[in-house]
């Protein structure tokens, strides 16, 4: 080696049961380095994350710090060592202040206001501007980053973690941690950055270690490759490119007028005044960072809620199906009309864990009879299965069985397979692999072919752009106008992820041209 | 170092072993405490085995109490199943008792004649119909006001037990029963048939095999099972498919209350003959333990109701054979809950031992 490692690993496996899980992992951190660890779901990096962090023990192979053999025991001793992690999950109390929150997790030689200094100080450094008095709970979700990532910083450390940071960010604000990131790299402190966006990759990174059902697939300059490269080490063949048509038909099949849900408690997501058409032989997108009112908007449309949103909450406005009135109408109501909802938390709401595949049927489909018809419910999943190329031992095998992105094919073939009128989809690729990700999104766009009329909630901008027809934004509740994918920009889509839509006088503009190249590709 | 592992899978040879190892480590634990009493445990131990099972006469006997634990697991496995926490059948089981009891004062006073069989049917439906109605109290609270159904069914059963004192102590009371806390003696006529010469057991015990079969089929093979039990083990799916929960909410507690309730009917108009303030010696909590020994299946609700029903007789012979008190059978019962659900974290957890993990506690350079 040339240059003298800050971590290395060595034949590092792990296995729980028969999975493995690691398999003789060699990894090289430089110091300075921004390394980004690339892989599907599943394919190995969080564990591997948890052997470098302590909080897991590997079955065989070295781990070397700063040239000196090491075994965490727990985080504890990798944090001491100077190791600090971010999570995709925050740890944070609601009801405590900034500063409070990073001095419960820093040595007890630290004082309050000492923190508060040294977090002032951190906004400066690294343009990581935080108010130390603030309330947790007040903070939005890109801020609650980084008041962990200050947590992290506080500690001095030598190699901090990151596991996909930017999935809960709006652009602008990846942007902005990207700029801070290189800025703790250029003083010497190595980066791992996990990650499957490709691009955010190409842009950040100058190392990465490509992983693969456990196994290294790659070590590659990320500057120096293109994302059919990468993603044929991530997943052994590049996916093939989306075929569309043409917008074919387009008549108003669903229609959302001015709908109104106040807030229930602090912590509650709300609806302000949206306003939004649906119709035949679209896609429409609706982006947006996660929890500015997409989970409501979706069980307010499928019909979902629950008794008490609607007993509770002033609901206002109306929702149409082909010009009727159906806010009233719960779940069955509107299937029976032809509204099918794919929800994102596939475990536990669009199926039943413990439950197998040919009675996860019974979801969508009860029969008519009082007797439950399993040979029926059986065809029915092998049907399906059939259909979607899903992984999995038969319509036998249980919902928890099936690999996310297995699950998801299921999920969405027994949605497509009641042919629905209205499809309402949220998070469709979600930790799914990029192989089922692209069978996936061809599956909504063949069936926007077919004239469906599709909803699709996303947080990811990249698959909007690829299958949206328009592209509407939430931001605290509130729906910005329809935007044609033609018209829209990430940057533009970004500025109205953070609200800001109705500050150019340009966005009643956008709607027309919306409409107007909606009628042009006619 | 012994480390606490999670499975992959839930084990299924754990799921059925599980009551076994606890029952074998509850008579390990009592063996330990009796001696520690003085006693001899095997002496002990074969009064809650073998003494239950010895003859005609102490098998009907288990029969006899298995009755009552049947019918109340059977509902309470029901509302389990859909995670709706009744912990009240007690409760239930009292009213029950006192609607099958009231009607069956109330005809004997009326001096009716004619077949027994009907007016029995008629005293047992409104028996089932009065648990019904004190279960739907907890439904109507949880539904309207969103109360805690563990707490307000338990409380209930205090209130249940209050009532049966002030009816049996006061507007119920026998005149001719020279100031007793009881009833008059119900007509022979009211009183259900025993099941053979020789043994108490009555066609109650029938009556709940053929319950226990019918909640199978519910729960296994009809739509409205299925809906139950996926809101038992997914809310969130439940509502993403549309079925209501308040459905299920009502639907169990109902049945629920309604099988305590037919329990506690058949106590009264079966063995008792009559109403006394101890109805019921905690067979509605004991169908707790049942249900759980039963893994909430319905065929297996037989079996472990028959095992409780056997430790509650061991425990009486206990007390009057080598004069351990009372309170050993209850003992028992809680150290078989407790063993049940410590064993049980094994269908998902594993122990493993892993000899790297103590040396690897010090740094090496």
């Amino acid at each position: 080696m040339t240059e003298a490692s800050r971590l290395r690993l060595q034949g590092i496996s792990k296995s729980y049961g028969n999975l493995r899980a690691n398999d003789k992992i060699d990894f090289d951190l430089k110091p300075g380095s921004i390394h980004a660890v690339l892989g599907e779901n599943g394919a190995g990096k969080s564990t591997l994350m948890k052997l470098i962090f302590g909080l897991l023990q590997a079955d065989e192979g070295d781990m070397f710090f700063d040239g000196r053999r090491v075994s965490w025991q727990s985080p504890e001793q990798a944090r001491a060592a100077g190791i600090a992690m971010v999570f995709q999950h925050f740890a944070l109390f609601e009801s405590l202040s900034v500063a409070e929150n990073v001095w419960l997790g820093l040595a007890k030689t630290w004082t309050l206001p000492a923190v508060s200094e040294a977090l002032r100080e951190l906004g400066r450094h690294y343009g990581l501007v935080l108010d130390p008095n603030a309330m947790v709970h007040r903070l939005s979700v890109g801020e609650r980053q980084r008041v962990e990532i200050a947590r992290g910083l506080l500690a001095k450390p030598r190699v901090m973690i990151l596991d996909e940071p930017t999935s809960v960010l709006a652009p602008q604000a990846a942007r902005a941690l990207f700029t801070m990131l290189r800025t703790l790299a250029s003083e010497g402190c190595s980066i791992i950055y996990i990650s499957h966006k490709l691009h955010e990759i190409r842009e950040l990174c100058d190392e990465c270690t490509v992983l693969r059902h456990g196994k290294v697939t790659g070590r590659v300059d990320p500057r120096q490759c293109n994302d059919e490269q990468l993603s044929a080490l991530m997943i052994g063949s590049a996916p093939p490119p989306l075929v569309r048509a043409s917008v074919s038909l387009s008549e108003v099949v669903m229609k959302v007028e001015n709908f109104t849900v106040p807030a229930l408690d602090d912590s509650s997501e709300t609806l302000n005044d949206v306003n939004l058409s649906l119709m035949s032989g679209e896609i429409l997108g609706i982006a947006g960072v996660s929890g500015n009112g997409q989970g409501l908007l979706l069980d307010a449309l499928s019909g979902e809620w629950c008794d008490d949103t609607r007993r509770e909450r002033q609901v206002k406005g109306a929702i149409r199906f082909q010009g009727r009135a159906i806010e009233a109408f719960g779940v069955q109501q509107r299937r029976r009309l032809g509204i099918m909802a794919v929800p994102a938390e596939r475990l536990g709401r669009a199926s039943v864990p413990e439950l197998s595949l040919a009675d996860n049927m019974f979801l969508l489909d009860q029969g008519n009879d009082w007797r439950i018809d399993r040979p029926r419910l059986r065809r029915a999943a092998a049907s399906v299965i059939e259909a979607q190329s899903v992984k999995a031992l038969g319509p036998q095998a249980l919902a928890s069985d099936l690999s996310g992105g297995n699950l998801q094919k299921f999920i969405m073939g027994r949605a497509l397979q009641a042919e629905p009128q209205v499809l309402l989809v949220s998070q469709p690729t979600w930790g799914v692999d990029v192989g089922a990700s692209a069978q996936i999104r061809q599956q909504l766009l063949a069936h926007r072919d077919a004239g469906a009329a599709i909803l699709v909630i996303s947080e990811e901008l990249d698959e909007l752009f690829q299958i949206a027809d328009r592209i509407q934004v939430m931001y605290a509740g509130k729906l910005s106008p329809a935007i044609a994918r033609q018209d829209a920009s990430v940057e533009l889509i970004g500025l109205w992820m953070g609200g800001a839509w109705s500050a150019s006088s340009q966005s009643s503009e956008n709607v027309l041209m919306g409409t107007a190249a909606l009628e042009l590709s006619k | 170092m012994i480390v606490l592992e999670k499975r992959q899978h839930p084990s299924p040879w754990m799921t059925y072993l599980s009551p076994v190892i606890s029952i074998v480590l509850t008579f390990l634990i009592a063996s330990f405490v009796v001696s520690a009493m003085g006693k001899d445990p095997i002496k002990v131990l074969s009064l809650f085995t073998l003494e239950p099972l010895s003859g005609k006469r102490a098998i009907g006997e288990v029969m006899l109490k298995a009755t009552p634990l049947i019918l109340c697991s059977l509902g309470l496995a029901f509302c389990f199943r859909s995670n709706v926490w009744n912990i009240g059948a007690e409760g239930q089981f009292l009213l029950g008792a006192i609607g099958a009891g009231g009607t069956a004062m109330w005809l004997t006073e009326a001096g009716v004649a004619g077949s027994g069989w009907l007016w029995i049917s008629l005293a047992l439906l409104l028996g089932a119909f009065a648990g019904a109605c004190w279960a739907a109290i907890t439904a109507w609270l949880r539904d309207r006001a969103n109360a805690n159904e563990i707490l307000v069914s338990l409380m209930l059963v205090y209130v249940a037990n209050l009532l049966l004192s002030y009816l049996v102590f006061g507007p119920w009371k026998d005149p001719k029963g020279w100031n007793f806390p009881q009833t008059l003696r119900f007509a022979d006529s009211l009183s259900i048939g025993r099941l053979g010469t020789g043994m108490r057991v009555h066609w109650g015990f029938v009556v709940a095999l053929i319950s226990a079969a019918a909640m199978l089929w519910l729960m296994f093979f009809t739509s409205l099972g299925a809906r139950l039990r996926v809101g038992g083990l997914a809310p969130g799916a439940a509502r993403f498919a549309g079925f209501s929960s308040r459905e299920s909410l009502w639907t169990v507690l109902l049945c629920s209350g309604a099988f305590a309730g037919l329990a506690g009917a058949m106590e009264v108009l079966g063995p008792m003959g009559q109403l006394t303030p101890h109805v019921s010696t905690g067979y509605g909590f004991t169908a707790i333990i049942v249900a759980f020994i039963a893994r909430l299946n319905p065929l297996a609700c037989i079996l472990a109701s028959f095992l409780l029903s056997m430790l509650m007789i061991g425990g009486e012979l206990a007390q009057s054979r080598v004069g351990l008190p009372a309170s050993v059978s209850s003992m028992f019962q809680g150290a078989l809950l407790m063993m049940l659900l410590m064993v049980d974290s094994f269908i998902n957890y594993r122990l493993r031992w892993r000899p790297g993990a103590a040396k690897g506690l010090k740094r090496d350079a």
